[in-house]
């Protein structure tokens, strides 16, 4: 079985899965159980400043969306920080640390943009004996209303000046939290780095309504007739967070900064998707408040048997794996050329393909009198449209055809080498495909 | 003594009373909410759905199942009361595990299909709890149209005519409407009166009289029905039933299956329906196992069902045959009647085993019977009508038949099998073709 061990910026853990800071991290009792069903680190609910907590409404704070039998897909909340005493927190991450001493436990932070409550925060925590800060960045509800959280996250000089401050007062690993209600996240990303973190974690949560009540005409969760915007995540977030994290990582500037990947990790699968995009390790927190805390033993077993079977030894094989291979649509090989195949023998002809084939898409599927479909290679663009539609996993393929054979829908020999956009004769830049 | 399973002969009330309750309660009780979305999940909204192709009134499942699965059952129930008025006793009746079940491409995928029947029903069911009726009439056209037989393949006709604004006046020679839904089909698939219901709420729609006691040969003569009214629409079933040809038929105890299946559903008391211990029931359809099945759920001891050919050509569906059999029920199979034995009443009935192609084998045996069910097929019992085609009315096209101006659908009409659901498809068909004669 490999070796899940996982060494993020100096911190140990055993396996790569953390519970990111939110509800299930709020307090000792539900970390205790986290640590026992086997996560390897815990991202401790948001600490404010020292003084009255903030106040969570008392209505419904989670909205939600599903597939199909009723599976969660995402999930939106319009919870704060922690609602309890700093000391009581503090109290009890110094007694569940020193009971899990081989367990990852970082706090999250969140207190006003300015030097002093920065340095009275950093000092308060110190002898928690917690192993970094997280800087919560990223909180979209609430918080971003009194210029912290996402307010912040969203200003690159801001990161940088909080992240400057944290860097100074504290020796503790500090991890930025990104929010991705940006438009370019290298920006943050960038601040983060200049600002000394010695990581950034993404994504924190989207803005959004997940739904509306349509007999009260107002969105959910509703309190008492109004609703507001509340962070979205879940499994629904995780195509959004891939190409954040990606983006970071390829990113000359910050390539090589340590990524905590979160947004939507569910299964072990998942995480390791993030891992090879540039993420060391992932938080989870949706998978874990749909499911409880036992998911964490499928990641597990899964990873590890997922490295055997690809002779990994060690996770820091698998992380960025996949990074060389995300580029810009203007490098992909025009000349790679597939078409759609249907396995006849797998197919239940339910004729989703060709429905969405000849209703939308480019009229490449025939349809037999007795529901034999087929794909018409003359027509086939290769979009693949079909293949996501087809309720059978494996029954319709993309299949390349050779260099050297006919493209059937262009009549063209299929070229053997690259070829890419920036050299094609259409592309008006492309000043020697002129002649 | 009062009687119980082990009394010889013919007697009611075999079972303690809350017995019969518990055994002729829902065959598949109505899917609540939760169930119903859970199931409705399951459709892959096919293109030009094989399930619907498989349904002979064509009814648009995927988009009732989507309707259902989006929380507007109402909705799903106009789709399919649109296709088939008659939706809520078919979602009971109809054998969807030959139909449109079968079809279903989970069936393919996984072997457990979505669970149509049962969504129709919760559909259906959720529209007539509301009392509401979705259809209305158009203008009155001035054209009126005599229906014969109130059964499904009448009153789907009838209310198609109505809708289309005719004038329709149905004749049915019992006392209440449904014909087979009424007074065939087993009573564990038509609870709570339901085809009373169903009949009373399809009536909503207005421009329909319903004579009861009136057939033909008894007051009624066709020609003056062709006289009076524009148009005749012939759905009077198959009101006789094939004798078995075998020496002692004539004896105390020998019934047809249709008989005995409406004296049960007509009586008040199921405690007082007489059941023998030993029943035996010959035939391979629905009627036979709607009686051996309730034979035995009203207290028989022992119930053979015996049938001249194999398995594979019963026309009960294998789901039926499986439930017959759960419920204690005997299957035997190529095996004929040869004599019914007895002093004045039935005590044993000899078989003798045929091969698949019918051809006695010479072995005989015997069954202890003190009450035989007889449904080896019904006939059409009469003559004066149009031509017929075998023992049944020739149609072509939409139901119509030799005589101009005369329809006819429904189990008394020739092609399609002998379903609720194929009755209600002709009776429909039949009207469009007679509005669309009329008007034209």
């Amino acid at each position: 079985m490999a070796n899940l061990a996982s060494e993020f910026i100096g911190i140990k853990s055993p396996n790569p899965f953390w519970l990111a800071s939110a509800p299930p991290t709020d307090k000792e009792y539900n970390v205790r159980r986290a640590f026992e069903a086997g996560w390897g680190g815990v991202v401790w609910k948001t600490l404010g400043s020292e003084g009255p907590p903030v106040v969570n409404v008392n209505g419904p704070r989670y909205g939600a969306i599903w597939g199909a039998d009723r599976r969660l897909l995402g999930l939106n909340n319009i919870e704060l920080i922690t609602d309890r005493p700093l000391e009581v927190n503090l109290r009890e991450i110094k007694s569940v640390k020193r009971d899990y001493p081989d367990r990852a436990l970082i706090i999250s932070l969140m207190v006003p943009c300015d030097e002093d409550s920065w340095i009275d925060i950093l000092k308060r925590i110190e002898d928690t004996e917690a192993d970094g800060v997280e800087l919560n960045f990223g909180c979209p509800h609430g918080m971003a209303e009194r210029g912290m959280g996402s307010a912040v996250g969203q200003v690159p000089e801001y990161i940088e000046m909080v992240t400057r401050w944290v860097k100074k007062h504290s020796r503790m690993p500090c991890i930025v939290k990104l929010t991705p209600n940006i438009t370019d996240v290298r920006k943050p990303a960038e601040a983060a780095k200049r600002g000394g973190a010695d990581a950034v974690s993404l994504i924190n949560t989207i803005n959004s309504i997940t739904s509306v009540d349509l007999d009260d005409f107002a969105p959910e969760p509703t309190i008492d007739g109004k609703g507001t915007h509340g962070g979205y995540c879940g499994p629904a977030v995780k195509p959004i967070a891939l190409n954040m994290v990606a983006e970071i990582a390829r990113n000359p500037e910050t390539h090589g900064l340590p990524i905590s990947g979160i947004g939507g990790v569910t299964t072990w699968r998942d995480a390791a998707e993030f891992m090879t995009l540039g993420a060391g390790n992932v938080q989870v927190c949706t998978a874990a408040m749909t499911y409880g805390f036992k998911v964490v033993q499928e990641m597990i077993s899964g990873l590890s048997d997922y490295m055997d079977r690809k002779g990994m030894t060690s996770t820091s094989e698998l992380v960025g794996r996949a990074v060389p291979n995300v580029t810009d649509w203007q490098y992909l090989n025009l000349n790679y050329i597939t078409k759609a195949k249907i396995n006849e023998a797998d197919c239940i002809k339910c004729g989703r393909c060709y429905a969405a084939c000849e209703d939308t898409s480019h009229q490449a599927i025939a349809m037999s009198e007795d529901r034999v479909f087929s794909v018409k290679d003359e027509e086939c663009v290769a979009c693949n449209l079909c293949v996501n539609v087809c309720p059978v996993e494996g029954c319709i393929t993309m299949e390349r055809v050779a260099p050297g054979q006919v493209d059937q829908r262009t009549g063209k020999e299929v070229p053997a080498e690259y070829g890419n956009w920036l050299e094609h004769p259409n592309n008006p830049g492309n000043t020697c495909a002129a002649e | 003594m009062s009687p119980n399973t082990l009394t010889p002969g013919i007697a009611a009330g075999r079972l303690p009373a809350k017995a019969y309750a518990e055994n002729f309660s829902d065959l598949h009780p109505v899917l609540d909410d939760h169930e119903a979305h859970v199931a409705a999940d399951r459709c892959y909204f096919c293109h030009d759905a094989p399930c619907m192709t498989a349904c002979p009134t064509s009814i648009d499942i995927p988009l009732f199942i989507r309707q259902i699965a989006t929380g507007t059952p109402e909705a799903a129930a106009k789709t399919i009361l649109s296709q088939n008025i008659l939706g809520g006793m078919c979602a009971r009746v109809c054998p969807t595990e030959t139909l449109c079940e079968e079809a279903c491409v989970r069936e393919t995928a996984e072997g457990e299909p979505v669970q149509i029947g049962r969504l129709q029903r919760y559909a259906t069911d959720t529209l007539m709890a509301a009392g509401v009726h979705p259809f209305s009439r158009a203008a009155s056209t001035g054209k009126s149209i005599a229906v014969l037989g109130a059964g499904p393949a009448g009153l789907s006709c009838a209310h198609r005519l109505a809708m289309k604004g005719h004038e329709v006046v149905i004749y049915d020679p019992r006392p209440k409407s449904g014909g087979l839904n009424e007074y065939g089909i087993a009573s564990y698939k038509s609870v709570g009166g339901f085809a009373a219901k169903e009949v009373e709420w399809l009536m909503q729609i207005g421009g329909i009289t319903v004579k009861h006691g009136e057939a033909l040969g008894a007051g009624l003569c066709l020609e003056k029905l062709k006289a009076d009214y524009d148009a005749v629409f012939l759905g009077i079933g198959l009101a006789g039933v094939n004798a078995l040809d075998v020496e002692g038929e004539d004896k105390d105890g020998v019934l047809d299956a249709v008989e005995f299946i409406a004296d049960l559903r007509q009586a008040s008391d199921l405690a007082k329906v007489p059941v023998g211990r030993d029943v035996v029931v010959i035939g391979g359809g629905m009627t036979a196992i709607d009686a051996a099945v309730q034979a035995k759920l009203l207290g028989a001891l022992n119930v053979t069902l015996v049938y001249r050919r194999g398995r594979d050509r019963m026309n009960a569906s294998v789901f039926e045959q499986d439930l017959a059999a759960s419920k204690g029920v005997r299957i035997i199979t190529n095996a004929s009647p040869k004599a019914v034995i007895g002093n004045g009443a039935v005590r044993e009935i000899e078989f003798e085993y045929t091969g698949d192609d019918l051809k006695p084998t010479g072995d005989a045996f015997r069954l202890a019977a003190d009450q035989v069910f007889k449904a080896i097929g019904q006939t059409l019992g009469r003559t004066d009508l149009p031509d017929l085609d075998g023992r049944k009315i020739a149609v072509t096209g939409a139901g119509r038949t030799s005589m101009a101006g005369v329809w006819a659908g429904g189990d008394c009409a020739s092609g399609g099998d002998d379903l609720t659901v194929t009755a209600v498809a002709e009776g429909r068909d039949a009207a469009e073709d007679i509005h669309a004669s009329l008007m034209a």
